[in-house]
């Protein structure tokens, strides 16, 4: 019953923002869903198959942004063949057909094609932001028509995408009276830009506070571009490759020192030794610094600039600024809240940073809530150290080059470091783990990791124990991905109603049988139950008792896809 | 015969052993090739996921890298643009004073002079002495010097590292009297 008129309901919905929260508050009453329902601006999918586009567009009319996953998590690391599915196509499709006013579209791991993008830049009058991540599928002529048409864009994110550069003049394509660019990133961008019309997009662009170049943009363009752009907030250099005593480089010193609104710096994707320098006065005001990209900065130069940082909160780096250098971080960084250290030889048999790192790190950086830290080495004491240190963390992903490494101090498994990260950090949400493992990790994980969501697994545990340890434990779990574990049928049917609680799980090369798989689908019609293998047929799968080489399942509402390869059986 | 037994730990018969491996990735071969049985085809996994838990494979492993699909873990467009970037290295020429033809080296590589030092001496069957800033090269023949980006002839090691690295345009390893005058 309701005592209050809709528009009073209307206006109190306006405050629940959180996805969550709108879900649930859809969930109280047939009113509240109705109310709920025609209020709705923003709906995030985390699987684009688990609901079709006509149902979206039909339950939300007012809907403005869109967020859509598309691809396992695993076809990052290439483990999804080419052709999967993840297309945007009938999404904007679909959206287009029924009139609503999309202002927003967000996708990662999608298939992008320039005729999606011609679609959703012909039919969307008001849209204004455009975010890809790690998707593929488009080139410089999709590009080309969102600049051409979207008359009111404010935000062009394209961030870590394969795209197809045609050299053309997508750039020029911004219309003269284009005014409102707020964001526009194109550092993933192989090709050549006019340089010309970017300067002149610039400078029309007074609302403009987030820039990321690519690297075709020299050093005597940039300079001139933070000229006309002094405002920037959000700046990712492409080219920094210059002579230390060129004219070019002193006007660069000059200018940056006016761009005192710079809190955010990346890029540097080519960049000339002892240059750094020019960077130091803009240091102390940078909150987030992402040099994971620059391959040319030294470890001692990317030391130096980071003395400077004192008040930074993320940092992405590459591991040549070593153990030492991490340290360095833990006396300067005091606020630091994301670390994230990759890797610059990733099958060199060297990572250049260790445990000791990692603990220098938890020592001085205490409100460390997220991490991803590729190492060549780690062992249970650093682990339980950092676990004591930093009881914060909501992100917690190690991966030790060496898949399968032990503790090298004392050869044992991992297990009690990563019992103790659990057991400590009470809020951690999501979680990978590498190194030797037996199923007592997951034993720990089950008992402790009572706010976990993601899980990400590979050549760990023992038996089907392992498994179920977390499928029992974990209650708030969403995503399970596994590969390259000893995992088999008992482990996957023993709780299947827990799958219709979660996302989706991903099982590759562990102990699954087409039979179990087969069993899964037919007990639990609400799941779509994926089998595949390295581009062979589908029906290669006759017999029950062969093992599965990868098996993707999810919840869905929208039965089985129509859109899925020839390799994929759905089951 | 105590002390051939002592002479071949002196002579540390392992160093000279001819080997597929990075020097010191003994251990890691071990737990490679575990890997690499279970990662190559799809049939024998059965078989061999018996080995997942116990690491006890006390062979002596070939020392080949197995490279698993999609480890580490890092997105394909990361990974691209790392190769990219080490695809495109700083590569110099480098004379030897009486050699029949030049070589070429990529300086990238070398993480500083002792590292570059070391690998002139091995490609070039040679000794260059010790660097000190007072006497330049001691104890050798050879002396290694670069053309700088002036055209200038300098003596390798009196800059730093990050410095050299981006104004050597060649290098010349110099010999006997010549060396001698610098």
């Amino acid at each position: 019953m309701n005592y209050f008129p809709d528009e009073v309901i209307e206006h109190v919905f306006d405050y629940v923002v959180s996805h969550s929260d709108r879900n649930s508050l859809s969930l109280v009453c047939k009113s509240w869903y109705r109310i709920e329902r025609f209020t709705r601006q923003r709906v995030f999918i985390g699987n684009c198959y688990s609901i079709s586009p006509e149902r979206l567009v039909e339950r939300f009319p007012d809907l403005k942004s869109l967020t859509l996953k598309g691809k396992p998590h695993f076809a990052d690391f290439s483990l999804v063949p080419h052709g999967w599915g993840g297309f945007v196509y009938p999404w904007i499709e679909a959206l287009a057909k029924s009139k609503v006013g999309l202002e927003e579209l967000r996708l990662k791991r999608m298939v992008v094609s320039d005729e999606s993008l011609e679609l959703l830049s012909r039919s969307f009058m008001n849209f204004k932001s455009l975010v890809l991540v790690s998707c593929e599928g488009f080139t410089t002529d999709g590009l080309a028509a969102v600049a051409a048409n979207c008359r009111s864009l404010r935000e062009l994110d394209l961030q870590e995408n394969e795209v197809e550069d045609h050299k053309g003049q997508w750039l020029s394509c911004f219309p003269e009276n284009c005014t409102s660019l707020v964001s526009l990133n194109f550092a993933c961008l192989k090709g050549e830009i006019n340089i010309g019309a970017l300067e002149r997009l610039v400078a029309r662009s007074p609302n403009l506070k987030s820039l990321r170049l690519n690297r075709s943009v020299p050093v005597d363009a940039l300079q001139r571009i933070l000229m006309r752009a002094p405002q920037l907030m959000d700046l990712g250099i492409g080219s920094f490759f210059h002579d230390l005593n060129s004219d070019a480089y002193a006007k660069l010193r000059t200018t940056i020192l006016k761009c005192t609104s710079i809190t955010s710096l990346s890029g540097f994707l080519e960049v000339a030794p002892f240059s750094l320098a020019a960077m130091y006065p803009i240091c102390q005001n940078l909150t987030s610094l992402n040099l994971s990209y620059a391959a040319g900065i030294q470890g001692s130069e990317l030391i130096k600039l980071i003395r400077h940082c004192g008040k930074l909160q993320r940092l992405w780096i590459m591991d040549c600024i070593g153990d030492k250098g991490l340290g360095v971080v833990a006396t300067a960084c005091k606020d630091l809240q994301e670390l994230r250290v990759f890797p610059s030889a990733p099958f060199g048999n060297q990572g250049a940073v260790t445990e000791k790192g990692l603990v220098a790190i938890s020592m001085g950086c205490r409100k460390l809530h997220s991490l991803l830290y590729f190492c060549h080495q780690m062992t249970n004491a650093a682990l339980i150290t950092v676990a004591k240190n930093c009881p914060n963390f909501i992100r917690f992903r190690l991966c030790i080059l060496d898949a399968t490494k032990p503790d090298p101090d004392t050869m044992q498994p991992l297990d009690e470091g990563f019992g103790a990260i659990v057991q400590s950090c009470k809020q951690l949400r999501r979680l990978s783990l590498s190194g030797q493992l037996t199923d007592q990790v997951f034993l720990y994980i089950g008992m402790y990791a009572e706010q976990l969501e993601m899980l990400s697994i590979a050549f760990a545990g023992e038996t089907d124990k392992g498994m179920l340890y977390v499928l029992n434990g974990c209650k708030k779990l969403r995503k399970l991905e596994i590969r390259d574990c000893p995992f088999g049928d008992t482990a996957l049917l023993t709780d299947i109603g827990k799958y219709e609680t979660m996302r989706s799980l991903w099982m590759s090369s562990c102990e699954v049988t087409v039979g179990a798989c087969k069993t899964l689908a037919k007990k639990m019609p609400s799941l779509n139950v994926e089998i595949f293998g390295e581009g062979e047929q589908a029906d290669c799968y006759v017999e029950d008792g062969q093992r599965v080489e990868k098996m993707y399942l999810y919840r869905t509402v929208a039965g089985k896809r129509e859109d899925a390869p020839e390799y994929v059986w759905t089951l | 015969m105590e002390n051939s037994v002592a002479y071949d730990k002196d002579l540390n018969m392992k160093d000279t052993e001819l080997r597929l491996g990075l020097p010191g990735t003994e251990k890691n071969e071990k737990e490679e090739t575990t890997l690499s049985v279970k990662v190559s085809n799809k049939r024998p996994m059965i078989e061999s996921s018996k080995d997942n838990g116990s690491k006890t494979s006390d062979e002596e492993a070939p020392p080949s890298k197995a490279k698993i699909v999609g480890w580490p873990p890092i997105r394909s467009y990361r990974k691209n643009s790392l190769q990219e970037a080490e695809a495109s290295g700083i590569y110099v020429k480098v004379s030897l004073d009486g050699a029949p033809y030049l070589r070429k080296i990529d300086l990238r590589i070398y993480g500083g002079y002792a590292q570059l030092l070391k690998a002139l001496e091995n490609m070039f069957k040679l000794t260059i002495g010790d660097y000190s800033e007072k006497e330049g090269y001691k104890g050798s023949d050879y002396e290694p010097t670069y053309e700088d980006k002036d055209g200038d002839w300098m003596l390798v090691g009196d800059v730093p590292w990050d410095m050299f690295v981006t104004s050597c345009k060649r290098l010349r390893i110099m010999k006997g009297s010549e060396a001698r005058g610098v």
